[in-house]
């Protein structure tokens, strides 16, 4: 089948299994290796993407579900060069220490903001509960999505 | 032994000026001299290349190394580039654990610097024919002292120049007062990257032509394959199947492929008797332990005995607990012809190198590994199965192969931190002094487990390693986060903590009474200041505990305040602070996020992490049933650091980690008077406590 979707704001297009999940073809068919694999189940959301500005997994998201959606990763984030609020708030705090996690703690708090612009501290642990984090960044991650939410200014994306 | 030759290397780099390592300054650096490895070089356009056998997994040493190293040298910090874990290109290093890099590797860069900044500045007064002494140097640039305007850079003086230096007698190195990199906070050499995606980790490395490896695996350690069928796997198009030998594995264009057609292979294993499990492992252990070293004595331990009115026998108890760095063990690899090539997540470069020339049986010099960002490693990345493996069937397959080990293979191929436990006879005298001490530590290592605390008559004894002995574990264990140390802080400072219970004297009055080491009275009294220590008899209100602990160099106080659940027997770390003594601070951002990030992390093993297995099944296999801590577990984490420029730098990567288990333990005894004597504090170990009543 053929699987035609927005991928970080271009067309792009996927042939064959549509039952293939959408990590795997990010990071072998697009090269787009920003989005890791942790578990490999659903667990550690080190592969999360956006699906029309919601936070997914990509290792459980068959490919044949992104048909006609926009995709974005990590790579897709900044753009013509400048950085989104996120990524700037994590850099100013120091967000993380392997690195491994972040482009997923990211899109993650993303989606959350985009949900819920001005979360509580409480709200902000909630909704990142299911990403980890080995290295234990995790007082700086909820930093970073503090200093972020005033910055994003309504933005949509 | 030996990386490519010398005249290959001196090709590769071009051109600049290089300093090199000389033998007699490595005897205390774990690593061995291969002549012709270069540590620092300054090309032609000015930049600075650090090359180090060390690797970045997190702990933040590329950029601290970078500071120290522009701070030698005085040009600007983003101009030095880091070239880490490639063993082609950098120092032969035994491996990136132990909190030694900035310990062990800071000094010698530094000296390497001063010997680079020694050649310029007379370089530069040559060029500019002028005596050394009115020579100054300022952000890569000398000059006249007298005329600023008649300068040279480093660029220019690095031009068309080859020019070696071994690094032979001690420059005189900058002293620490006129410091203005070092010891202050600099932005991360890879926040950017690892902000957009583009860091590079092993797995995101691209080849052309490159196939992806699904290897079958056994259902259980020490199981025997008996029968394997692979017909159906060989229908799937594109899979290629490698035999050889026990390895079996599917190659794929589409690691996604290669997993379906793994699925495909059915396959029979005979399961070797092994009856031991998380109930029964300790007492197993008690067995099967090697006599012990002593590591420390003093007195007469009878004397001590004689002269207690109160003595105290308790035994501590560890379960294993696994290393879970979020990137799997991964490796690309590629052999052609003689050569082979490895893109590796590794916490031994030099390791894997040997390891692969072994396995392909080519010479060291022709193997080479280059090690990206790791995903963390924690201890765990000392084992370098994966590189092996990618190594092996690259050369089967005649393309270049990765092997990246999913979250199911992680967990059975992980080195865990070893089950172990530890007994502690001790006394107290009329006057609440402690008369002896008399320690046994089994199979966890002796680090820590040294006293600190001023006791006449004492004993340490060390039985096995955390390698195991033949017939302890029925899997792998090693070196995880602050080895060792876990197990003996958790013992070592439940015990004081017990004793001073029984004494009726506040744990922290208690252990400074037994203390004259000044800095660990400094820790503790900064930790009490910072964390708001007020005694409280147990079971109070306040939840609080006291641990403290010296791990190779560094010392650390750690204070907690817990709230439990009785019914449910939950435990919620409310508060951490920790203090640490780490003697010179180069890059003090970086070190408190390695101390938050120890007692987040430490919250694992201190409450819910240990490996259920059932001989060498292993049960626990992703992150559904291994819980490591996440976001909700997360306690106010404060990190004190205690600045004490006269002592060189310690490491600062795992100390913090150690008393995460004793603080919680002792904090958990202060809000209910249930003393706990294994970790981790699960729920039901917690109630059994509280059951046994105090
Ligand atoms: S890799 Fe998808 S959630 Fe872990
Ligand atoms: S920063 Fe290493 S896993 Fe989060």
């Amino acid at each position: 089948m053929e699987i035609d979707f927005k991928l970080n704001q271009k067309p792009a297009r996927l042939k064959g299994d549509g039952e293939r999940k959408l990590l795997w073809a990010l990071r072998s068919d697009f090269g787009l290796t920003g989005t890791k694999c942790g578990c490999g189940m659903g667990l550690c959301g080190a592969c999360t993407v956006l699906i029309n500005l919601e936070a997914f997994r990509s290792c459980q998201v068959p490919v044949k579900d992104i048909k006609g959606k926009e995709i974005l990763t990590i790579e897709g984030l900044a753009e013509n060069g400048r950085l989104h609020p996120l990524q700037n708030a994590f850099i100013e705090a120091n967000a993380f220490q392997c690195g491994f996690c972040t482009p997923g703690m990211i899109l993650n708090a993303f989606s959350l903001l985009l949900k819920n612009p001005r979360p509580s501290e409480k709200e902000i642990i909630r909704e990142m509960n299911d990403n980890l984090c080995r290295c234990g960044a995790h007082q700086r991650i909820v930093q970073a999505i503090q200093i972020a939410a005033p910055k994003m200014n309504g933005r949509k994306r | 032994m030996n990386g490519i030759d010398r005249r290959q290397f001196l090709k590769a780099l071009g051109g600049g000026i290089i300093i090199f390592f000389s033998k007699s300054d490595l005897v205390d650096a774990q690593t061995t001299p291969s002549d012709f490895n270069a540590f620092l070089r300054i090309g032609e356009d000015g930049r600075v290349s650090c090359y180090t056998g060390k690797v970045e997994m997190g702990q933040g040493i590329i950029t601290s190394l970078a500071q120290i190293l522009a701070e030698e040298l005085d040009v600007p910090f983003h101009s030095i580039e880091m070239i880490m874990g490639d063993t082609s290109l950098c120092p032969w290093d035994m491996g990136t654990f132990g909190s030694r890099s900035i310990k062990i590797f800071g000094p010698l860069l530094r000296e390497a610097a001063a010997e680079a900044r020694a050649i310029l500045i007379q370089l530069a007064a040559e060029r500019l024919g002028l005596p050394l002494d009115r020579m100054e140097l300022t952000s890569g640039v000398i000059r006249d002292k007298k005329n600023p305007q008649n300068q040279i850079s480093y660029a220019l003086l690095a031009q068309g120049k080859k020019i070696t230096r071994r690094l032979e007698k001690k420059p005189p190195l900058k002293p620490a007062s006129t410091f203005t990199v070092s010891g202050k906070p600099v932005s991360r050499q890879d926040a950017l990257a690892k902000a957009t995606g583009q860091a590079k980790f092993s797995g995101d490395i691209r080849l052309p032509g490159m196939v992806y490896a699904r290897i079958l695996r056994p259902p259980a350690h020490g199981a025997k394959l008996k029968k394997v069928d692979t017909s159906s796997a060989e229908k799937i198009k594109g899979a290629q199947i490698i035999r050889d030998g026990d390895l079996i594995a599917i190659l794929h264009s589409y690691p996604d492929e290669a997993e379906q057609a793994l699925a495909q292979i059915k396959a029979q294993f005979e399961l070797p008797e092994n009856k031991l499990t998380p109930e029964n492992i300790f007492n197993h252990l008690l067995k099967v332990a090697p006599g012990g070293n002593v590591i420390g004595q003093e007195g007469n331990l009878d004397q001590g005995k004689k002269v207690a009115s109160t003595t105290f026998t308790e035994t501590y108890l560890q379960q294993y607990v696994a290393h879970a760095p979020i990137e799997t063990h991964t490796a690309l690899a590629q052999v052609e012809k003689n050569k082979a090539t490895v893109w590796a997540s590794t916490q031994r470069p030099f390791g894997a190198r040997d390891e692969v020339a072994r396995a392909l049986n080519l010479p060291p010099e022709n193997v080479r590994i280059i090690t990206p960002f790791l995903g963390g490693g924690f201890g765990g990345k000392n084992y370098n199965g994966q590189v092996v493996e990618a190594a092996r069937l690259a050369r089967l397959a005649g393309k270049p192969v990765q092997v990246a080990w999913s979250r199911e293979e992680e967990f059975f191929y992980d080195t865990f931190q070893p089950a172990a436990l530890v007994q502690i006879e001790s006394g107290l005298n009329g006057s609440n002094q402690i008369t002896f001490w008399d320690y046994r530590v089994y199979f966890a290592g002796d680090r820590g487990a040294q006293i600190f605390y001023a006791i006449p008559h004492h004993r340490t004894a060390s039985h096995g390693t955390w390698w195991g002995a033949p017939g302890a574990h029925p899997f792998a264990t090693g070196p995880w986060r602050g080895p060792a140390s876990n197990t003996n802080s958790f013992a070592r400072e439940s015990h004081i903590d017990l004793m001073a219970a029984k004494a009726g004297v506040d744990p922290l009055t208690f252990r400074l009474a037994h203390l004259s080491d000044k800095r660990m009275r400094r820790v503790l009294e900064s930790a009490a200041t910072t964390f708001g220590w007020l005694p409280a008899k147990a079971p109070s209100g306040r939840g609080q505990g006291v641990a403290c602990g010296i791990y190779l160099g560094t010392y650390i106080a750690t204070m907690a305040e817990v709230e439990v659940d009785k019914q449910s027997g939950t435990i919620k770390v409310k508060r951490v602070v920790c203090a640490q003594d780490m003697g010179q601070i180069i890059n003090p951002e970086g070190a408190r996020m390695q101390v938050e990030g120890c007692m987040m992390m430490g919250l694992g093993y201190a409450l819910t992490e240990e490996i259920n297995f059932r001989g060498g099944e292993i049960r626990d296999r992703n992150f559904n049933t291994y819980e490591i801590p996440r976001f909700s577990r997360m306690p106010k984490i404060e990190a004190v650091l205690v600045d004490n420029p006269e002592i060189p730098s310690q490491g600062g990567g795992e100390p913090a980690i150690t008393c995460m288990g004793a603080v919680i333990a002792n904090a958990v005894f202060n809000a209910t008077g249930a003393r706990i004597f294994e970790l981790p504090i699960t729920p039901e170990r917690f109630k059994k406590a509280l059951a046994k009543g105090v």
